[in-house]
């Protein structure tokens, strides 16, 4: 048994773990964070993407050992203390992007990160940002038009209430996402 | 939970020689999405893994030496070569390939070195690093040795590369890319989470007419067990006109090839697209460099 030390959902975590873990396994088997789901488990559904140090990464392929020292945000760190979903959230529930809702915790990670560049996006850019994810009920269309919707009212031109925008800085903050240049 | 039966997290590049030198069973780990994968499904269970993940000093990103040599650390991401300003710079066609890999979670766990000691012929990367003449460091406790991209291969997933050895440079030379734009073409059946049916990279360094091939490096993955460069290829075209060239390539470059069948595809449809991507990429290598074709 060998003990993690890093900041999960902006809160300083230590837990044990066995150095054959997955960090999947650890979040959800001994931290409970069931927003990350067990999909393929070799890197291709992207159902459990995390952001490791403000990067969407595939936790099935990325061991325990890995994360000393790292800032790691899942779904459960995205809602406010109050309860109030965070735009990327609210976005997909306006969209009706859920379907199922198995592969819904892993996109809006993704969709995190790319709120958090601080850009705008063409749909076609978006689509391939989304790449590393699988919808088995196909629903497409709805997600990346709920990503789109999100990052033009966090990142585009126009008004945007400013709970919005403080609710995803502190996200941001969590998860130690760096805007881009 | 992986079936792992050691995890070292090595602390250098010689604690980690120092690592693999002593348990013979031993293996580098660094990305770990082709290690993990085949740890799962049995292929590496029990595995005692030497993990050189956090070894960013020594083997991360993408640096220009004073030569002009284009120096890649092993366990730089894929995404990080192809965000890297030195890579799109010098070695652009390179940076391209590395945006081809599974998707975009996969880009930032994925390493460069890993596709080149994974040894599949099918990695993305192979074609163009072969194209480009890569030279590839390799150190263990028995010293260090470079080994050519072009000696690297030794056939499908096997490499020169000894268990022991840990691949610490990856080096493209001036001479290798200085005047040369290039295309690296990946057929697969989608555009994300893919593995290459075909890889075919193209460099061309046009004459200052704009239309005659000064030089040319062709390189395929997944055409024969091992990427390879086709040079009976190159030398035939070399000289010519690029709608001549594009012309002639394809046929030229199948008589060096050996596809096979596989489920992915069978061999005559390999051949098919060896012929028609080495005619589209080095067309469009030639355009890149100012031709106008």
């Amino acid at each position: 048994m060998r003990i993690l030390k890093c900041t999960i959902n902006g809160k300083p975590v230590q837990v044990g773990y066995d150095p054959r873990e997955s960090l999947l396994d650890t979040l959800r088997n001994r931290l409970h964070l069931t927003s990350v789901k067990r999909g393929c488990e070799v890197g291709e559904c992207g159902a459990c993407t995390v952001l490791i140090d403000g990067v969407a990464t595939d936790s099935c392929l990325y061991l325990t050992d890995w994360a000393q020292g790292t800032t790691i945000l899942t779904c459960e760190g995205l809602q406010a203390a109050d309860g109030s979903l965070n735009p990327v959230q609210q976005a997909f529930v306006d969209d009706f992007a859920v379907q199922c809702g198995f592969c819904i915790p892993g996109i809006i990670m993704s969709a995190v990160e790319i709120v958090g560049t601080g850009k705008t996006y063409t749909r076609d850019e978006l689509r391939k940002m989304l790449s590393g994810h699988l919808c088995r009920c196909t629903g497409y269309q709805n997600i990346v038009g709920a990503v789109e919707d999100v990052v033009e009212e966090i990142n585009g031109t126009g008004a945007c209430s400013e709970e919005a925008r403080a609710a995803f800085a502190a996200v941001a903050q969590k998860a130690r996402l760096v805007a881009e240049e | 939970m992986y079936d792992i039966e050691s995890l070292y997290e090595a602390t250098s590049v010689a604690d980690a020689c120092r690592a693999l030198a002593e348990d013979p069973q031993a293996m580098v780990i660094a990305g770990g999405t082709d290690v993990l994968v085949k740890v799962r499904s049995g292929k590496f269970a029990g595995a005692h893994l030497v993990s050189i993940h956090g070894l960013h000093d020594e083997l991360d990103g993408v640096e220009l030496a004073p030569d002009g040599t284009v120096e890649i650390g092993p366990i730089t991401w894929f995404h990080h070569v192809t965000t890297s300003p030195v890579a799109r710079e010098r070695v652009l066609t390179l940076a391209e390939a590395c945006d081809t890999p599974g998707g975009p979670q996969l880009r930032v766990s994925g390493t460069i070195g890993g596709n080149v000691c994974n040894a599949a012929t099918s990695a993305d990367t192979a074609s163009t690093l072969v194209a480009y003449g890569a030279l590839l460091d390799l150190q263990s406790v028995r010293g260090t040795r470079t080994v050519p991209i072009t000696e690297w291969y030794t056939g499908p997933g096997r490499c020169v590369r000894e268990r022991d050895e840990v691949l610490v440079k990856i080096r493209i030379p001036r001479e290798n890319y200085e005047g040369f734009t290039g295309h690296y073409f990946k057929y697969g059946k989608r555009r994300a989470l893919e593995i290459a049916t075909m890889g075919c990279c193209c460099l061309v360094k046009l004459a200052d007419d704009r239309r005659t091939i000064d030089d040319i490096r062709l390189a395929f993955g997944v055409a024969a067990p091992t990427p390879i460069r086709t040079r009976g290829a190159e030398d035939a075209v070399r000289g010519m006109d690029v709608a001549e060239a594009a012309e002639k390539v394809g046929e030229l470059a199948l008589a060096e090839c050996h596809p096979r069948d596989s489920w992915r595809a069978s061999k005559e449809f390999r051949e098919q697209l060896i012929r028609e991507m080495s005619r589209r990429s080095l067309l469009e290598a030639a355009r890149k460099g100012g031709a106008e074709v």
